[in-house]
């Protein structure tokens, strides 16, 4: 029963036990605590941004703009750091700006009924070149002082920030399984007609997840932006793709309906570990994007096979 | 029917099993050409496998299977369609996107893929096929515009013209209202005169004894018999099916009514087509509403759900005008509605019997917005007693049950809310003949507990059997309603299709 539920969950954790037995024979560094933590602290807004797309592809929608919309949420929290205001009200107002942005694809998708691919691809565009307009190109500098590291030690906020995204994922996890929100976002996606049918309103699901998914990147947007000094404009670029790899390799069907915060997070720590790990073995870093594409053709590739199966053995009169 | 009696197609002690699972034990079964036999069991009977052996789908264990007098040891779709049998699914397995003509080009036209299409003679093709059989279709038209019946004759065309000399039909009429099914007879007619064999499926009995020259009961995978027209009556062939007396066709009680629970009073749907609707129904009360398939009686049943909200008109539940304009608010006030297409909506099938049950009554199994799992189990585990679902567990997925289970679980899913008002929108359409009786009974158990019913129905034996009334509806409104008393077959017909 487990086994069968949780294939995917069982097949990613051992990929990454055997990546990583790999590493521990062949280049011990990897694990040293500044690598480690370098590695965590750059994988940050891909591990929340996830937690939100796992809710969108699980009602089966998608959201390609996530990377735009991160970009903008740090810089307005950058910009209004330096206009004065105290570092956690510029951060409580960049995830508004990503909440904000999530409600209107969300509404357009939910209520004018827009495809989301074409609802956040034009967002996507739109958000970056808006942007990109706004601030001529330009980065957000002299930061204040306390809004790097949040006025933490560059050693403390690891652990601070460690602490958070263990409490998101495991809310999100829990809420997704036990609570009746997190019921209605399965039954939307498995198929919507019939859990409106039933009495969900389907429409508010869907906005729902967006507007999760737009508060989640701003909240990584902060995250991210206060390791540095000075806040990119064009931060964020493939955001989306690495997010989207990491839900649909962590076991979530495209379609809607299946999918776990475990196999998300799972999904995240593989894509995560690869990268860094090629240049430990001495395999050079350009074959990284290449990888992760092999991965997420083989996981796509074994439930292929999967669905085939089940659907062979389930043939009967 | 012809005079030499030629053999058709002939299956011999055909036995085939799934993953452990025998369907077929030693089956037979044979066709005459120009005959229509009827082939009739539960579902899970094994009719479908010996459908998939004919078309080829897939092969028998053991057992011969032999065409116009010659055996076929391995039957494959192209060997299957080369040997003139065709097949014709309850749902027409067309391309929407393409139009008629492309769609009967498609399984007519051979060739390789760059020889060049000569758009004029496909459309006269698919023109003078449709037109072998009587239907008036134009062959430049979407598949997606066409009815349900139209595109079967679509299929049937192409049958034609694949010169099928075998013609498999599962389920045609169960989406077909009875004006239809008549067109559809004299198309099997036709088809018959010409020397087709046809292998007719179908869970109406009264269907199979109008057109049937023969009929053979499959029952847990055996052939139990087959019978020549006439052999029969009604209740020999329900023993065959079931293997057993069924208590009554309509196991109808009398119930004392209650109150007035839902009236609509003059309710007008205009982007559905429904004008001046006023009808009532009483707590303990089944009423049928009858009419063609178009008349709007889904469009009813969803104005009423809040799917589509009135526009005009009064609804109200005990005597208290009500404003529904969500399935939500619907379901609140306590109405429940199970649709007319389970798969697609009355249940969300990649999900386990448990969650299917309580989906509508989320909040009664949670607290503080946590779903208890205990509870959700125990709700589930009672409703499957209560309704004698068959699942191995209240976890499995309502993919692995039986149409007639899952039409359970999609009601046990309404009677979780408490519902006052249940709306049943062909409650037992390609439901086997045992879940539908068992069907029966649980509406006659609810209307005693006080549930007032609406049951929308195409079969006018059900419509007759189970209501105490009977609205009969014709583009769009009620023309009349009728009393159990003074409801026929006639009268109900002759109202649904606009003679008062």
């Amino acid at each position: 029963m487990i086994l069968k539920h949780h294939q995917r969950e069982v097949s990613v954790a051992i990929a990454i036990t055997v990546l990583t037995g790999i590493l521990a024979i062949a280049a011990p560094g990897y694990f040293a605590r500044a690598n480690l933590s370098d590695l965590f602290l750059a994988n940050i807004p891909v591990m929340v941004v996830a937690l939100g797309m796992t809710l969108v592809i699980l009602t089966g929608q998608i959201d390609i703009s996530v990377g735009s919309i991160f970009a903008i949420c740090g810089v307005a929290a950058g910009v209004l750091a330096k206009t004065g205001l105290p570092v956690p009200a510029a951060a409580l107002a960049g995830c508004i700006v990503g909440a904000g942005l999530g409600a209107i694809n969300g509404a357009l998708v939910a209520y004018v009924r827009i495809p989301s691919i074409v609802v956040t691809l034009a967002a996507m565009v739109a958000l970056r070149d808006a942007l990109r307009w706004q601030t001529q190109g330009g980065w957000v500098q002299d930061l204040p002082s306390d809004f790097q590291w949040f006025g933490l030690t560059q050693t403390a906020y690891p652990f601070v920030t460690f602490f958070v995204v263990v409490v998101l994922v495991f809310a999100f996890s829990w809420v997704l399984r036990n609570a009746g929100m997190g019921r209605m976002v399965y039954a939307t996606g498995s198929n919507a007609e019939g859990a409106r049918l039933a009495g969900i309103d389907t429409s508010l699901v869907t906005l729902s997840v967006f507007v999760i998914t737009g508060t989640l990147t701003g909240f990584a947007a902060v995250l991210n932006s206060v390791r540095f000094n000075q806040i990119p404009s064009n931060t964020g670029l493939g955001l989306e793709m690495k997010v989207i790899a990491a839900v649909i390799v962590g076991g979530a069907a495209i379609a809607g309906g299946v999918g776990t915060i475990a196999g998300t997070v799972l999904g995240v720590i593989l894509l995560s570990v690869i990268g860094p790990a090629l240049t430990f073995l001495g395999v050079s870093a350009y074959w990284e994007r290449a990888i992760q594409g092999g991965i997420i053709l083989a996981a796509i590739i074994i439930d292929a096979a999967r669905v085939r199966s089940e659907k062979h053995a389930g043939s009967r009169a | 029917m012809s005079k030499p009696n030629t053999l058709l197609l002939e299956a011999k002690s055909i036995s085939k099993a799934f993953a452990g699972v025998q369907a077929l034990k030693s089956a037979s079964f044979d066709l005459i050409e120009g005959e229509v036999h009827a082939l009739v069991g539960e579902n899970g009977a094994g009719k479908s496998t010996l459908i998939k052996i004919m078309t080829g789908a897939v092969n028998a264990d053991s057992g011969t299977f032999f065409v116009s007098g010659r055996a076929v040891p391995h039957n494959d779709p192209g060997i299957a369609r080369a040997l003139g049998i065709a097949a014709i699914y309850q749902q027409p397995a067309l391309f929407p996107h393409l139009t008629v003509a492309e769609n009967i080009a498609l399984a007519l036209e051979t060739g390789s893929g760059w020889r060049k299409v000569t758009w004029k003679r496909r459309y006269q093709r698919a023109a003078e096929l449709l037109g072998r059989i009587g239907a008036s279709i134009d062959p430049e038209r979407l598949v997606s515009s066409l009815s349900m019946p139209e595109q079967q004759l679509v299929e049937i065309a192409k049958a034609i013209g694949a010169e099928a000399r075998i013609l498999i039909m599962d389920e045609p009429t169960a989406s077909l209202t009875d004006r239809e099914v008549e067109t559809l007879f004299s198309v099997i007619g036709l088809l018959r005169s010409r020397g087709v064999g046809i292998i007719y499926i179908s869970h109406r009995l009264e269907e199979i004894s109008a057109i049937a020259d023969r009929i053979t009961v499959l029952r847990d995978g055996e052939t139990i018999g087959t019978k020549r027209k006439g052999e029969v009556d009604r209740q020999q062939l329900i023993r065959m099916i079931v293997g057993r007396e069924l208590a009554a066709v309509f196991p109808k009680r009398k119930v004392t009514f209650g109150n007035i629970v839902l009236e609509l009073r003059n309710v007008g749907n205009h982007a559905r087509g429904l004008h001046d609707i006023s009808l009532s129904v009483r707590s303990g009360e089944i009423l049928g509403l009858s009419g063609l398939v178009g008349a709007g009686r889904t469009e009813l049943a969803e104005t009423i759900f809040g799917l589509t909200p009135a526009d005009s008109g009064e609804v109200m539940l005990r005597g208290v005008p009500v404003r529904v304009s969500s399935p939500a608010d619907a379901i609140q006030s306590g109405i429940g509605y199970l649709p007319e297409d389970r798969r697609q909506h009355g249940v969300i099938l990649n999900m386990p019997v448990s969650a299917n049950t309580s989906l509508a009554a989320l909040k009664a199994v949670s607290r503080t917005g946590l779903i208890d799992a205990v509870e959700e189990r125990h709700l589930a585990e009672r409703y499957v007693t209560q309704l004698s679902i068959k699942t191995p567990s209240v976890y499995a997925d309502l993919e692995t049950l039986s149409g007639g289970n899952q039409q359970k679980v999609a009601l046990a899913r309404w009677l979780t809310v408490n519902p006052s008002v249940l709306i049943l929108d062909e409650p037992t359409q390609g439901v086997d003949v045992g879940s539908k009786s068992e069907i029966h009974s649980i509406m006659i158990d609810l209307a005693e507990r006080g549930v007032a019913i609406i049951m929308i129905s195409s079969e006018l034996p059900e419509i007759l059997g189970m209501s105490d009334r009977i609205a009969v509806m014709y583009e769009g409104s009620i023309v009349r309603v009728l009393s159990r008393e003074e409801a026929t077959q006639q009268n109900i017909l002759s109202l649904a299709l606009g003679h008062k």
